[in-house]
């Protein structure tokens, strides 16, 4: 690989102006270098002003998910020796207002996520004095992959019904729904179905599957959504199910 | 109008959200506020990976947690606090259980329990290997139904507001927008984790500041044991990830370039062909980086472009165990060293990881200041004294979060309205800030300070330290704090200036790191993590003494001493492995 690369970096700074516009940064290309790092030798080194999100640097706190030459990745994740010689595009994640330059509004996404209820629900909680309620491994994996998600966005930003319909409530925030809903400790089923079917988007996720494919942490949103659908039919068939069973 | 709260919490990590759903539940008519200067489930809670101590098995008792404590601590813990802390940590751990935490389970679906560096008994409750990831959301999530909680969501906190002896609020910038506004309340529990970035080599992530600490020491604050820093023996090269404890606790070997597991010769037993309790690769994380920079002594390491390196052996676990219980591990050797652990050797050397010390609380996690308290990292109670053991971190975060958060409710009870006087304090903050921002003629930039500080710490107040470099660290880290006034900020825009806040983490880490060094210095034996080369001896006659560090009024650090509380363990020998 070339010992230097070209990073096509986004920048807009609403004070400055209303236009996103592209700066390009020749910066060293080191093979162990992720984007990220690569984005720190411009904040240290060359500019200043550059504005990102980043923090734990090894794909757990979902903070610097960012396009990558047009796809969605955690760019501690990504490295620039993937990026073949260059120029790598670097943008905000599509689908939500942008801030300044990488840094995207996600305020929207923290509302929905509230709204799904994301906590164990339950009519009686037995003391602690009685110890764990027991949950098998097998029922453990019931829910294991839907509890990996990172809340990174990836998801919402490939994510072409979000896209187009603001009010979908999203990828990320029904995995979570159906985190808690097949645990096995939970009880709050029929409340968080209540919440879901009230946002129609839903019915609009034609099952194309980009979230899924773009999680960086394996979770398959897209599975929790057509498992939910297939719920939500079967408890409302008559009155919600039928009218919109022929989109 | 200022925004005012009951109680205020400066960090929303584990210690915060445990502490603000205390306090929620112990009373729904406080408003609580979490400002935290990232959304909380980006928390650095969030890369703990190995597990949280709690002491449940039928074989196992809170006596032998608290013994295993105290010892792996060099007998500066507070006893007192110690066995409070293993007291309540099962319940706490429980607690989580209900909230929906996925601890990982026997087959008839008990919580299961892993050994750890140091334990004598398996009592570390995990989540495969990434117990903090989901300890952490279980918490956010399990907040965000109490609806007297508000978030300050990418709020940065700039300094504690104090009049008549007592905390009345915050002021912090909204950084969306540049706003710089005061948030009063009747009690503050900073909560706001570690500062291993004062180090250039650390498993920490980019927020890791010391933030708190430095709040806390501006406002006259005693910091406690800043001398005592964790390095954590298995680190990856270059990036620092953290490779956990539980990777040895499964059963992965330290071994050196030839072959060798040299923990044998390093006084922590015999080599055995599975993981024995509080031995060799079970033993205390001081005393297995210490081993290691014996080895690089001898010439046994392995050299590579980021430093010396042993490695750590998984190869014979086998991949079904790697994949079930260290999936994190396997993830980020494949992703970050481009190996697969389950056929070939992980790189690891010693980093920085973990702060001992921190801002002086009392066992309820008030400080010395009214109004004013603290858990977690930040903190320093102390049940870690100088040396931690691995997955007591993530329960004293909860035990303590919990206990600050219901004496900062009591607390805040009691208290009369917010003082006149904090306005004019948060009209000089705003101006300050505003003037950092419109700030001309500045030419050092920040990644240079930054860089200097952490060469700096790392030469002086490394795994091994002596009277002759730490007193280098000191007139250093007093050049950079003058040159810092000459610092460059290009950014003149109010929009997520995140310049501004880098020049502000600075200046709290400049403060820390002195707190650190001038600690270090004045210490004259080696305890646990702090090693003296000049004083190789553990000197209990003179320092069986937690140290009091205060920011005089010219800006230095000034330190004194406080016994350490003992009831039931009198200092000992620390064995392992015999």
């Amino acid at each position: 690989m070339a010992d230097r690369i070209t990073l096509q970096v986004a920048r807009y700074r609403p004070d400055a102006g209303p236009e996103q516009t592209f700066q390009e940064y020749e910066i060293p290309c080191r093979k162990e270098w992720s984007v990220l790092d690569g984005l720190n030798y411009i904040k240290d080194h060359v500019d200043g002003t550059l504005a990102y999100r980043w923090s734990c640097r090894m794909g757990i706190c979902g903070s610097c998910g960012m396009n990558v030459n047009g796809e969605p990745k955690l760019t501690c994740g990504t490295f620039l020796s993937h990026c073949g010689s260059g120029p790598v595009r670097i943008e905000p994640l599509r689908n939500f207002p942008i801030i300044r330059d990488l840094i995207v509004d996600i305020s929207d996404f923290m509302r929905k996520l509230v709204s799904v209820k994301p906590w164990v629900i339950r009519a009686i909680e037995k003391p602690l004095s009685e110890g764990e309620y027991r949950q098998t491994p097998q029922q453990h994996d019931e829910y294991k992959q839907f509890s990996m998600c990172i809340n990174c966005m990836i998801c919402y930003s490939a994510c072409p019904v979000y896209a187009l319909d603001p009010h979908f409530i999203g990828p990320a925030a029904i995995a979570l729904a159906q985190r808690y809903n097949l645990d096995s400790r939970d009880e709050g089923n029929a409340e968080r179905m209540d919440v879901l079917s009230q946002h129609e988007g839903i019915w609009d996720c034609t099952f194309v599957g980009e979230c899924t494919k773009v999680c960086p942490k394996n979770v398959d949103p897209a599975g929790a959504i057509q498992r939910y659908k297939l719920s939500a039919a079967l408890d409302t068939m008559t009155s919600f199910f039928m009218p919109r069973g022929g989109r | 109008m200022t925004p005012t709260h009951d109680v205020v919490l400066v960090g929303g990590g584990g210690a915060g959200l445990r502490a603000a759903i205390a306090i929620a539940e112990s009373n729904p008519r406080l408003s609580i506020a979490v400002v935290s200067k990232v959304y909380p489930m980006r928390s650095h809670t969030v890369s703990a990976e190995g597990g949280s101590a709690g002491a449940i098995a039928p074989d196992d008792s809170i006596d032998e947690h608290a013994y295993d404590t105290v010892s792996g601590g060099d007998w500066l813990s507070d006893q007192n606090a110690v066995e409070a802390f293993v007291k309540e940590g099962p319940e706490e751990l429980l607690r989580l259980e209900r909230w929906g935490c996925p601890w990982s389970r026997e087959p008839d679906g008990r919580i299961a329990v892993r050994p750890f560096g140091g334990m004598k008994k398996k009592r570390t409750w995990f989540a495969a290997d990434k117990t903090g990831f989901h300890m952490l959301h279980t918490l956010f999530q399990t907040s965000l139904k109490y609806t007297s909680v508000v978030r300050y969501d990418e709020w940065f906190v700039t300094k504690l507001l104090v009049d008549e002896g007592r905390v009345q609020g915050v002021v912090a910038l909204e950084m969306a927008t540049g706003k710089v506004e005061a948030i009063t309340a009747r009690a503050v529990i900073v909560c706001t984790g570690g500062c291993g970035k004062v180090f250039p080599f650390t498993t920490n992530a980019n927020i890791k500041n010391g933030d708190g600490m430095a709040l806390a020491y501006r406002a006259g604050v005693p910091l406690k044991d800043m001398e005592f820093v964790q390095y954590h023996p298995t680190g990856l090269p270059f990036t620092g990830i953290l490779i956990t404890e539980a990777a040895r606790a499964e059963g992965g070997l330290l071994i050196n370039k030839d072959g060798y597991r040299y923990l044998q010769d390093y006084d922590l037993g015999k080599p055995e062909p599975t993981p024995v309790l509080r031995t060799m690769e079970l033993g205390p994380r001081d005393r297995l980086s210490q081993a290691f920079m014996k080895e690089v002594a001898k010439g046994r390491t392995v050299d590579t472009p980021y430093g010396p390196v042993v490695y750590l052996d998984l190869r014979h676990l086998g991949e079904k165990l790697i994949i079930t219980k260290l999936p994190l591990v396997r993830e980020l050797c494949l992703e970050y060293e481009n190996l697969d652990p389950i056929t070939e050797l992980i790189p690891v050397r010693p980093v920085v990881h973990y702060m001992m010390g921190g801002i002086h609380t009392d066992i309820n996690g008030a400080t010395p200041l009214a109004g004013l308290y603290a858990a977690g990292e930040v903190a320093c109670v102390s049940i870690n004294g100088a040396n931690r053991l691995g997955s007591n971190s993530l329960t004293e975060l909860l035990v303590f979060g919990a206990r600050a958060g219901l004496a900062a409710a009591e607390h805040a009870s009691t208290q009369k309205d917010v003082g006149p006087a904090v306005a004019a304090q948060a009209k000089d903050e705003q101006r300050r800030l505003q003037d950092l921002l419109g700030k001309t003629g500045g030419r050092e930039r920040i990644a240079v300070l930054r860089e200097e500080m952490q060469k700096t710490m790392e030469e002086s107040a490394g795994i091994y330290r002596a009277a002759d470099s730490l007193s280098r660290g000191v007139a250093k880290l007093r050049e950079l704090q003058e040159r810092y006034r000459n610092v460059l900020i290009e950014d003149r825009s109010e929009t997520f200036n995140t310049e501004r806040t880098a020049a502000l983490e600075l200046s709290f880490m400049l403060d820390v790191a002195e707190s650190m060094v001038n600690s270090a210095l004045r210490r004259e034996e080696s305890r646990g993590a702090h090693q003296r080369t000049d004083f190789p001896a553990r000197d209990d006659r003179r320092f069986l003494a937690h140290s009091l560090t205060r920011r005089g009024s010219d800006g230095s650090a000034q330190v004194d001493y406080l016994p350490v509380t003992i009831t039931r363990w009198p200092p000992a020998e620390r064995v392992y492995g015999r």
